[in-house]
């Protein structure tokens, strides 16, 4: 048994380095069990290398990292990246086309009817709901969230495939434009004077000091928790995988083997069920974080949709 | 040499008291809807919805103190 082959050739990834170090801890516990688990974390981890079917690895360019205001920044194309730019252009495909055969026939057909079903479920489930009927104003930024991260999270479950969900800056640039989006509209729902004097949480005024910083760092605790939600939902559902493929390397049996491979098949369905449900609640959690700044600002008009 | 020891340890014990409270929490709160579902089926869809939101908020605390262990048996 010569998986031993892949020693980590990344000193300078900079995400994922937990399970990174996971990785590089475990050929030092045991030899043999430990290198096979480094062998395979390597299929979950971010990585310069790219295995690609009848071309074997491909080691993916890497650029000097640019130093900005002393941070090094590495700009260099990993796996992830790589993931994260083939779900970009499905997903633009995916709308054009289905958009396009929309379009033709007044019946929606095929993969038109399929995104519309879906399109119609998050503007009437999702946006409405949670943001009233000016809500609808931020569908467009609900939907290519909700695709972009079901696509990403899909393509981790192909096989040869890797979801950019499992990085936790992927997840972390998601989370940062959903800030902003929830930020942008509750301003342009209250205005600027109201949305500021919602930091100050109606308290009397010497209580403000204490009051502000804990309304400003309640700001950043909601997208920082879709963030870690996405990432450790990613990651931990891979992890299982890998250590249930493990489990088969690890005792060398038949038995084991059998037991193992159902229920990996039953994991992997799992594993889709994940998929759609991280993509629906990230979507929706911004969609309860954003109502709650638009539905403050349409709070006199429209009390009965406040609860 | 102990020091490490005990953080691996505090790691392990605070991963595991992490998913028996989120395990409480959800399993209490996955209960209340079905009862709600099963005593009111036709807002059986609204209760899903708001059922899945809590069960994501409190999911979100575990990562938080999962990420804390994680963190713990790193360093």
């Amino acid at each position: 048994m010569t998986l031993t082959s892949f020693a980590f050739l990344s000193q300078e990834t900079d995400s994922l380095r937990i399970v990174e170090e996971i990785g590089t801890h475990a050929p030092r516990a045991e030899h043999g069990a430990g290198a096979l688990f480094a062998e395979l974390f390597e299929h979950v981890q971010d990585s310069h290398d790219m295995e690609i079917p009848l071309f074997g690895h491909v080691h993916l360019p890497q650029f000097p990292p640019i130093e900005i205001a002393g941070l090094s920044i590495d700009l260099s194309i990993t796996k992830h990246v790589v993931f994260l730019w083939i779900a970009a252009v499905m997903l633009g495909a995916i709308a054009v086309a289905a958009a396009r055969s929309n379009r033709k026939r007044s019946v929606p057909h095929g993969l038109g009817n399929l995104i519309e079903v879906i399109v119609v479920f998050v503007r009437d489930e999702v946006a409405i709901p949670n943001m009233g009927i000016g809500g609808i104003r931020y569908l467009p930024y609900l939907l290519t969230t909700f695709f972009f991260i079901l696509i990403m999270n899909l393509l981790g479950l192909v096989p040869y495939g890797s979801s950019a969900t499992g990085n936790v800056s992927v997840t972390g640039g998601l989370a940062a434009i959903a800030f902003v989006m929830i930020q942008v509209s509750a301003i342009r729902a209250q205005g600027l004077g109201h949305y500021l004097a919602h930091f100050t949480g109606g308290v009397p005024w010497w209580l403000t000091p204490i009051m502000v910083p804990i309304e400003i760092l309640g700001l950043f605790t909601k997208p920082f928790a879709l963030c870690i939600r996405l990432f450790a939902n990613m990651t931990g559902g891979h992890l299982v995988l890998v250590s249930m493929i493990g489990l088969v390397f690890l005792f060398k049996s038949y038995a084991v083997g059998v037991v193992t491979v159902g229920f990996l098949v039953a994991l992997n369905f799992l594993e889709i069920l994940v998929a759609f449900i991280q993509a629906y609640i990230f979507t929706m959690l911004t969609a309860i974080f954003m109502g709650f700044g638009i539905l403050a600002g349409s709070h006199e008009t429209h009390g009965e949709q406040d609860h | 040499m102990e020091s490490i020891g005990l953080g691996y340890l505090a790691a392990g014990f605070g991963a595991a008291l992490t998913v028996i409270g989120a395990g409480f929490g959800i399993g209490k709160l996955a209960a209340a809807a079905m009862e709600a579902s099963g005593r009111q089926p036709e807002v059986a869809g609204a209760v899903r919805t708001s059922m899945i939101i809590s069960a994501a908020l409190i999911e979100g605390a575990t990562f938080f103190a999962l990420v804390i262990c994680i963190l713990l048996a790193l360093k």
